[in-house]
């Protein structure tokens, strides 16, 4: 069968991000999707199917981070095509600026040891059954690397408790074997956590960094399936 | 014009690590009195307006929007007229 439909991608690029290139190699070279950069000072987004929010320091992570962010233009347009049912992908600095836009609920807070974490984890997919995440297996294991220095998830306990209900918790650290405890947690993340999705499932934010994990020259492609469920869900929907 | 001198704090509930690191320094240094530690931020606002409940509610509004989160930050201020 050959399949002529692509999806659309928009990466957002503020001042700061530096993980827009990543995930524009990984559309454009490896999956061969259409893609083009909008710069956070554009209102329109024009025909886009995907709205990424890479990741970065967008404005130097001034104030908190993506606290400056959330009130460019660009973003003024992203929370409208969001709550018209567009979806997002927010990795890293792009999760933290979906929170602080109210995107998602919670908020990500300094690591809880201080320290800027570089590293590759484990991750068990806790939900297999979204548009991000389909391609996966149901508790699978995946090892895909973190880079941040702001990543603990907090939020009060209705809400992580409505999140825990409604299964939008789609990522969590854990060990090699899939232990969900303490020791598994880099940086004090609550309920271990490391990506959810809105109620709504089309706006999904994660701290770890899939771009860098879905080249086959990295040894690592864990991360692709991220991108390969988007666009499968997308091209069959 | 008012200057507006806002504090904003994390929340009681939140881990607030680098409170924690300080307070352990405080230890080593042998003030066993002092018993918590919390770090905030301190942000200057001048205002350029008349009357100081136009001001406050010009600081209110800018707190909640911008300089905390409400998800995880209280804030509080003083006015000052210049």
């Amino acid at each position: 069968m050959i399949v002529t439909k692509k999806l659309n991608v928009g990466i957002v690029v503020f001042p700061g991000s530096n993980c827009d290139q990543d995930c524009f190699y990984v559309f454009d070279e490896i999956l061969k999707q259409n893609v083009k950069y909008i710069w956070h000072k554009e209102s329109i987004l024009g025909k886009v199917d995907l709205i990424v929010l890479p990741g970065g320091f967008s404005y130097g992570d001034y104030l908190r981070c993506g606290a400056i962010a959330r009130f460019s233009p660009v973003m003024r347009s992203v929370v409208e095509f969001a709550e018209s049912g567009g979806y997002v992908l927010g990795i890293c600095n792009g999760f933290q600026i979906l929170c602080e836009a109210g995107l998602l609920p919670g908020a990500l807070l300094k690591n809880k040891s201080l320290t800027f974490i570089c590293d590759t984890v484990n991750l068990r997919v806790e939900n297999n059954k979204t548009f991000f995440t389909s391609e996966y297996n149901q508790s699978e294991i995946i090892r895909i690397p973190i880079a941040h220095g702001e990543g603990r998830y907090f939020a009060d306990e209705k809400t992580i408790n409505e999140l825990e209900a409604n299964s939008q918790v789609v990522l969590r650290y854990c060990s090699p074997d899939g232990r969900v405890d303490d020791d598994f947690n880099p940086n004090g993340s609550l309920n271990n956590i490391a990506g959810i999705i809105n109620e709504r499932g089309n706006v999904f934010g994660l701290m770890p960094h899939p771009e860098r994990a879905s080249d086959t020259i990295l040894r690592n492609v864990d991360g692709r399936k991220i991108f390969e469920s988007i666009i499968k869900n997308f091209i069959f929907r | 014009m008012y200057l507006a001198k806002i504090n904003v704090v994390l929340k009681k509930s939140i881990l607030d690590p680098q409170g924690q690191t300080i307070l352990h320094a405080l230890e080593n240094l042998n003030y066993n009195t002092v018993k918590e530690v919390r770090i905030g931020k301190y942000i200057e606002v001048k205002i350029d307006v008349e009357d100081q409940s136009t001001a406050e509610n010009i600081v209110n509004e800018i707190s909640k929007k911008l300089l905390s989160n409400p998800v995880m930050e209280n804030y509080y201020f003083s006015l000052e007229k210049l």
